[in-house]
């Protein structure tokens, strides 16, 4: 077959550069095979796997929670024929009165409530910070790095002797050390994790800025030298509204990455205590789906969730996105 | 090097600022090790500096008596070499038709593979470990571990935009000497686009080797389980029965991290800014 595939796309190039989908229906004499595939079926069967994976992995998954959500849905044998209550919008109905759930959301609400401005705020000051040093740059990119590179469950275990009731962060604090412990305080649970999730995952956001930070012109920074504008002022007249598409990213990044808290609160606070005041959405997702079998309920949850976070992405968006 | 002329005050700040910062970073990975290797766990401000007569190898033996460490090393080099070959066999013949060819359904395609990394991959536990774990039976199954995992959209898009940058002529004439598209891809274009094979490979790597939540759902036998997944099993049952659970925590941490971060710092010039910045803007 490569034959014929292979001559074509070059006969074909007089009508270059036009992307391949469209342009079928204008030249009706070509044969159907081309109309329906386009100028290089091969590229159909090239995506095939991604495509199989994508529809197979996300598409369908996605579909099948929505479907769960509204029945009585629990594990049977495979195979195993079983009748399934529908049960309309019950599993909903039980997320918005569950206080467990209730509450993990407020948690969530905690956690980005600190989580996101820090992330912004740090990573933007460090990236800059970063883009304009000339010595020990590579260590200090690395070291930046070396966090979001490692596995949560490795630095879990750091922060739990760092943070432990007699750990060297109380021991430094001395008399200042909270009580109960930071992890077992049900006021400082949530934010000593969203400091951790802020710690852990900086490096990535750091790497985005930097590259945002390439883009911003230097001519900019000449002018606003030449008005007389300090190293403050142009940091906060021209890098600020340069990056600003990184920040949109970078917030929204941060969102959801927060809003799919699991490993942290899991192993750092024992399942989300003290008391269920460090669980999160998808931690009681886990309990109620996977430990006590009702999928169809955590489904709900996952759904409830997405769109909770979808409302945050957009009013973040409508404030930070400004008019592009 | 952008910002000139800082005064000597802010250069000086600028410095402290990125020194405190890298202290803040990598403090608590010399603290792992040193943690590591005490016998006894010392949490006072001296702990934080090597002892010698505090020293020990036997929390490495220690946590080994609990978890394999081995057999969790080989199931997590799996689990990530099975995403690792999908993502890179599949994922250059993804990028390379999304960039290359030219066929119907193309831009639907790579919209498809933009929208993916934001669709929140734990709303799809529930979904996927029924599916994966109940009917098709694939619990306890390198397989099952796999599957969620086994293409990244991520590496779909470095990709794509690695061999977009490759000439348009170089196919063109390839093509017109009789070649396949095959043989195009793997002697023309391939080669072109070893750098961002590197960086694929070690932002894919990272993924599933870390990865704590999925293969912890799928995985109930400990000889099946990554070493992620046993570390934390221990982590959150067994580790208060220890004669000195911190070590043997830490100990674990160490051998989970090293290889990413030995991996990470032999390579970190293929994890450049740009690259992974471009295609996670698209």
């Amino acid at each position: 077959m490569s034959a014929t595939d292979t001559i074509r796309p070059a006969g074909g190039a007089r009508a270059s550069g036009r992307p391949g989908h469209g342009g079928g229906e204008r030249r009706l004499k070509h044969p159907l095979h081309l109309r329906v595939f386009g100028r290089n079926p091969l590229g159909w069967l090239f995506s095939a796997p991604y495509l199989v994976f994508v529809l197979g992995i996300f598409a369908y998954p996605l579909g099948f929670a929505v479907y769960m959500s509204f029945y009585d849905y629990f594990f049977a044998a495979p195979g195993a024929v079983v009748d399934r209550p529908f049960v309309g919008l019950d599993n909903y109905l039980q997320v918005f009165t569950d206080p467990k759930v209730l509450q993990s959301f407020g948690n969530v609400l905690v956690f980005l409530a600190i989580n996101v401005p820090l992330t912004v705020v740090l990573s933007l000051l460090l990236a800059t910070a970063l883009n304009s040093v000339v010595h020990f740059r590579t260590f200090l990119r690395v070291s930046y790095y070396v966090p979001y590179v490692t596995a949560s469950v490795a630095v879990v275990g750091v922060w739990l002797f760092l943070f432990s009731g007699n750990g060297l962060v109380n021991t430094l604090l001395g008399p200042l050390a909270p009580s109960p412990s930071w992890l077992v305080n049900s006021h400082l649970a949530m934010p000593t994790i969203a400091l951790f999730v802020t710690w852990k995952q900086l490096g990535f956001y750091i790497l985005l800025y930097l590259a945002a930070l390439q883009n911003v012109p230097g001519e900019l920074y000449e002018s606003a030298a030449t008005d007389g504008a300090g190293k403050v002022r142009s940091f906060f007249s021209v890098t600020v509204p340069g990056v600003r598409p990184a920040t949109v990213l970078v917030l929204l990044l941060s969102t959801v990455i927060g809003a799919n808290l699991f490993t942290e609160p899991y192993l750092l606070t024992g399942g989300g205590g003290p008391s269920g005041a460090s669980a999160s959405p998808v931690l009681v997702m886990y309990q109620q789906g996977i430990e006590q079998g009702h999928p169809g309920y955590a489904a709900a949850i996952g759904i409830v969730l997405v769109v909770f976070v979808l409302i945050i992405a957009w009013l973040q968006n409508r404030f930070a996105g400004g008019r592009d | 090097m952008r910002i000139r002329g800082l005064s000597r005050g802010q250069t000086v700040l600028r410095g402290v600022v990125l020194a405190v910062g890298a202290i803040a970073f990598l403090f608590p990975f010399y603290y792992m090790v040193i943690g590591s290797l005490q016998k006894s766990p010392d949490t006072t401000i001296a702990g934080a500096f090597p002892e010698a007569g505090n020293l020990t190898l036997s929390n490495y033996a220690d946590i080994n008596g609990r978890i394999n460490l081995l057999q969790g090393l080989v199931n997590s080099g799996i689990f990530t070499g099975g995403v690792l070959l999908c993502t890179v066999v599949f994922g250059v013949l993804a990028g390379y038709s999304l960039a290359i060819l030219q066929w119907r359904g193309r831009s639907a395609t790579f919209a498809l593979a933009l929208l993916v990394q934001v669709i929140p991959f734990q709303l799809l536990i529930i979904p996927l470990y029924v599916l994966i774990a109940r009917d098709y039976g694939l619990a306890d199954n390198y397989l099952g571990m796999i599957l969620p995992f086994a293409i990244n959209s991520t590496a779909v898009i470095i990709f794509r935009q690695y061999f977009l940058q490759v000439p348009r002529e170089l196919f063109e004439a390839a093509r017109i000497d009789g070649a396949g598209e095959f043989r195009l891809l793997w002697r023309v274009a391939l080669p072109l686009v070893r750098p961002a094979l590197v960086t694929v490979v070690l932002l894919t790597f990272i993924g599933p080797w870390n990865e704590f939540l999925w293969p912890f759902l799928i995985t109930k036998e400990s000889s099946m389980q990554p070493l992620a997944v046993s570390l934390a099993n221990y982590i959150s049952n067994v580790a208060a029965t220890a004669s000195n659970p911190f070590g043997a925590v830490l100990s674990g941490a160490v051998v989970l991290a090293a290889p990413v971060v030995v991996l990470f710092i032999a390579f970190q010039r293929y994890f450049i800014s740009t690259d992974i910045g471009s295609s996670v803007k698209g």
